[in-house]
């Protein structure tokens, strides 16, 4: 039995399913919702770096590569908004963001 | 089952299990703690996939920056961890029924349009580097969006100093524009005045207007 694409798509699945359900659950956490977007960007990297080794495709692994850098730079800016908010709020709690609602 | 595929299979679970510990952790520091396991799993299981240069840099950025980032701030921030949990039960009907939902729909993709008995293909001759292929592509090809992906960090670095730049009120602080476009004559005021002079007449009328308010006062 040797490894086929299914295999790594597979694992990708259950992961992206695990962080959607942890968006759910942590609605009180916003630091952990961040934490579950991280794992879904994990899950479609990983779909990404299987496709370019089972097609044969360097393109994949360029895609991953600029992934990196924009998640990284999406985290950089997530937590600085939550350094923000807790700030001014004193909690991290995503129900209480309802200022702007009129 | 060869060793690559055992290989696989203890990455996968440690990943899965890892992941949902994230998902569950009581405490954000372990979930963050479990988070860096998982991205090491994925690393390895990136290696197994020959995609050496990104395994290397998946660990360096996500556990070398973006988790210590993470650690940082959730010890920073003094988070009462008890009230995080409220209604933590309360979702998880709704979170089951949309990971169900989303696990059925990738499965029916999975096994209906995919040739799942694909062998790899290589992607380069086997002696040449994963990285040197990557670099090759990376400055001919994609230059442009290279660029592009280098200013968007500059501009994450730039918002993230922004928006948590934070400065005393009392503390003393000259503006540096105000120091250079200041000129010598603002500062210092030349007075031409003569070395002698002479002396000035004494005046008697004070004297007098003394002695007439005395007067005044005995009356």
């Amino acid at each position: 039995m040797t490894l086929t694409l299914g295999h790594f798509l597979s694992l990708g699945a259950m992961l992206f399913a695990l962080s959607v359900i942890g968006i759910f659950l942590n609605r009180k956490n916003l630091i952990v919702l961040l934490m579950a977007i991280e794992l879904m960007l994990l899950a479609v990297n990983m779909n990404f770096v299987a496709f370019s080794h089972f097609l044969g495709d360097m393109h994949g692994q360029i895609f991953v590569f600029f992934i990196l850098t924009v998640a990284a730079a999406e985290s950089a800016i997530g937590l600085a908004l939550l350094v923000l908010l807790f700030r001014n709020k004193s909690n991290i709690n995503v129900d209480e963001l309802n200022s702007l609602k009129g | 089952m060869d060793v690559k595929t055992g290989l696989f299979y203890l990455f996968a679970a440690v990943l899965l299990s890892a992941s949902f510990r994230v998902i569950t952790a009581r405490n954000p520091v372990y979930a963050a703690l479990y988070l860096v396991l998982a991205f090491f799993q994925a690393s390895a299981i990136w290696l197994l996939l020959r995609a050496e240069f990104l395994a290397i840099s998946l660990v360096l950025v996500y556990v070398g920056a973006v988790m210590v980032l993470f650690l940082f701030v959730v010890m920073m921030l003094d988070i009462n961890v008890d009230s995080l949990r409220q209604g933590f039960w309360k979702h998880f009907p709704l979170a089951a029924a949309v990971g169900a939902l989303i696990a059925l729909e990738m499965a029916a993709v999975l096994m209906g349009g995919f040739r799942l008995g694909e062998a790899p293909r290589a992607v380069a001759a086997a002696n040449s580097s994963n990285t040197l292929e990557l670099g090759k592509l990376l400055y001919s090809e994609y230059l442009y969006p290279l660029e592009i992906a280098a200013v968007i960090l500059l501009v994450a670095i730039i918002a993230a100093i922004a928006l948590t730049l934070r400065t005393r009120k009392d503390s003393k602080y000259v503006d540096p524009a105000d120091q250079v476009r200041v000129k010598a004559r603002d500062r210092v005021r030349v007075v031409q005045m003569p070395v002698t002079r002479a002396a000035e007449p004494v005046v008697e009328a004070p004297a007098e207007a003394a002695a007439t308010a005395a007067k005044e006062n005995k009356a």
